[in-house]
């Protein structure tokens, strides 16, 4: 355990040295750039667009920092021979992969933490220039939960491609799932529009054993202040804490047999 | 016990796209290292030396065969906690300092932060890092990542040290410190195991060496055994000598080679059977003079080229 939190806390250091933080000012840049037009053209009847514009933003901020820096978490450290002296320490592959993924999580979750902070600051500014617009909206707060989950289960992909194939191969792989775990629904209906009833199980198949990203995306919601119920809420968590130790589980297996030739 | 035990140790890599087949890098190594003994392990360029020190880091696995690192098996995390490892070309994180890189190991090791602070510090002082050691390490030169590597094995003031060519990349002046802090090691109790091509670093540091060649043992023992420091020959230099009289010399049978070394002297190789005073004694009367007569024994070297060239070469490959 201690071991695992000293891996992640190196992963933070690289990470913050490798100038990732930087992104946030791009982020904070967008969003006051925005909210400032917006001010400017459509005399407060919609900060919806603001809503929605920040949490897009705070999801595809994530998302890069996910693919980036997760598809390299272990490659690099390989490619780099600096495993080499790493793993003749005290330390169990098992460990070292738990502690790369914490590392990439802690890094997310300060990133998103400090982008939200952004996102509600200038809602708080905006609720200033338009009283009554219910900008200061906390039920935001559970679309950033769910983005939160998603981008830990995008970087549990990233990094498990990323303990057998090379950067760019395991970024093409993790954007393919994300795009496809967009569209999971479509495969859920395909035995409407197909004939053959393979072709029908097998999209079956694939809708299960894909992950289901678009039940994490609760932006639309969020913003409407449509409710979700809670129950929605527990078990989209669950589906995504399995799936990410599944990946996890199987990121060890593979990292484990694997020789540093 | 041992401080390293390998039992017949293997490692087959599986080369050719289309159709692999089994390329030997190691066959059956069986070796055994003891507690406080500086061990060099020579060979050749990829005779199988990298290859057998990572399947003591458990870096890789064995296709057959077994190791052990004071008794316990090299898969064992908690030995790992008793042993120090250089790799070879070692490369760390860039975006750390040299000072950095000790102190994260030494808390993968679970030492407090004053602790390793004041175990960086020292290990760095010891190899010779001085105030550059608040540069990142992508700014190190290759000797300094060298001695980096060897500071950062040392952390946890291993039992087992194990370093895959320690004096690569080295000054002469680091070869030297370095060929110290090894003998200190050992001084302290520590076991070393090291890789290496430079044979005057063995002859200098080690009580035994093992040879390997084509990924087998060829030869392992005590240095005093293996190379028998016999003297096999004398080494007779002489001034004011002609090429005629050189011949002639080389004619009867005293002088097995003659070597020009400028300035009119000559360096005449004598064999074993010729008495070097009855030589002397015959150049001398036919004008030269004595400039040096040096005994010529087997050297390490010698031994090692001999070994390395009776080993087997076939290692699966056509
Ligand atoms: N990943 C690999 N795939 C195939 N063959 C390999 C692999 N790694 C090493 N080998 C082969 O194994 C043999 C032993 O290599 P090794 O690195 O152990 O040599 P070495 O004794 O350390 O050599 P050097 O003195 O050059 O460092 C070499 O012939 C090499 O070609
Ligand atoms: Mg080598």
């Amino acid at each position: 355990m201690r071991v695992i939190g000293h891996v992640a806390v190196n992963v933070f250091k690289e990470s913050v040295r490798d100038r990732v933080l930087y992104n946030l000012v791009a982020f904070a840049a967008l969003l006051i750039g925005a909210s400032y037009l917006i001010g400017q053209l459509t005399a407060g009847q919609d900060v919806k667009i603001i809503k929605d514009l920040g949490l897009a933003a705070i999801a595809t901020f994530g998302l890069l920092i996910a693919v980036f820096i997760g598809i390299g978490l272990v490659w690099n450290e390989v490619e780099r021979r600096s495993i080499y002296s790493l793993l003749s320490k005290p330390i169990r592959r098992y460990e070292f992969i738990l502690g790369k993924y914490a590392g990439l999580a802690l890094t997310l979750l300060v990133n998103v933490a400090i982008m939200t902070a952004a996102f509600y600051a200038v809602l708080a500014y905006l609720a200033t220039q338009f009283p009554g617009s219910g900008a200061v909206d906390p039920g935001l707060l559970r679309a950033v939960a769910l983005i939160v989950l998603e981008l830990l289960l995008v970087t549990a992909i990233a990094l498990f491609f990323s303990t057998f194939s090379s950067p760019f191969l395991s970024a093409a792989l993790t954007f393919g799932l994300w795009v496809i775990g967009h569209f999971n629904a479509d495969l859920r209906n395909f035995e409407a529009v197909v004939q053959s009833p393979a072709a029908a199980r097998l999209a079956r198949g694939l809708y299960y054993v894909l992950p289901n990203f678009a039940a994490f995306d609760i932006k639309t919601q969020a913003v409407q202040a449509l409710p979700v119920p809670g129950s929605y809420l527990v078990a989209t968590a669950l589906y995504g804490v399995v799936y990410i130790a599944l990946l996890l589980a199987g990121a060890v297996m593979v990292f484990a047999r694997r020789d540093f030739k | 016990m041992d401080a390293i035990r390998t039992e017949g140790l293997t490692k087959h890599y599986r080369v050719g796209f289309w159709r692999p087949r089994p390329y030997v890098a190691l066959e059956g190594l069986t070796l055994e290292v003891r507690q406080g003994e500086v061990f060099g392990f020579l060979g050749p360029n990829g005779a199988g030396k990298t290859t057998t020190l990572k399947l003591l880091m458990q870096l890789i696995y064995p296709t057959s065969g077994h190791a052990e690192i004071l008794g316990r098996p090299v898969g064992d995390a908690a030995v790992r906690r008793r042993v120090g490892y250089l790799p070879e070309n070692p490369s760390f994180y860039d975006y750390l300092t040299a000072e950095e890189l000790l102190e994260y190991v030494g808390a993968l090791f679970g030492y407090g932060p004053s602790a390793r602070r004041a175990r960086a510090a020292r290990l760095l002082d010891e190899v010779g890092i001085g105030a550059e050691r608040r540069l990142h390490l992508r700014k190190f030169s290759k000797g300094m990542l060298q001695r980096v590597g060897i500071a950062q094995a040392l952390v946890n003031d291993p039992e087992v040290i194990v370093f895959d060519e320690p004096m690569s990349g080295l000054d002469p002046l680091g070869r030297r410190e370095i060929r110290e802090l090894v003998l200190r090691l050992r001084d302290r109790g520590c076991t070393v195991f090291f890789s290496s091509h430079v044979l005057a670093d063995a002859e200098a540091l080690c009580s035994r060496v093992a040879i390997v060649a084509g990924g087998r043992l060829a030869a392992v023992g005590q240095l005093a055994d293996l190379v028998a420091f016999q003297v096999r020959g004398w080494e007779l230099v002489v001034a004011g000598l002609g090429p005629e009289a050189v011949e002639r010399a080389k004619g009867a049978g005293l002088v097995m080679r003659a070597t020009a070394v400028g300035d009119g002297r000559y360096a005449l190789e004598l064999p074993l059977s010729v008495a070097p005073e009855r030589a002397l004694a015959e150049l001398t009367t036919g004008g030269a003079r004595l400039v040096s007569l040096n005994p010529l024994r087997e050297t390490l070297e010698d031994f090692f080229v001999r070994q390395v060239g009776a080993a087997p070469r076939d290692r699966g490959l056509d």
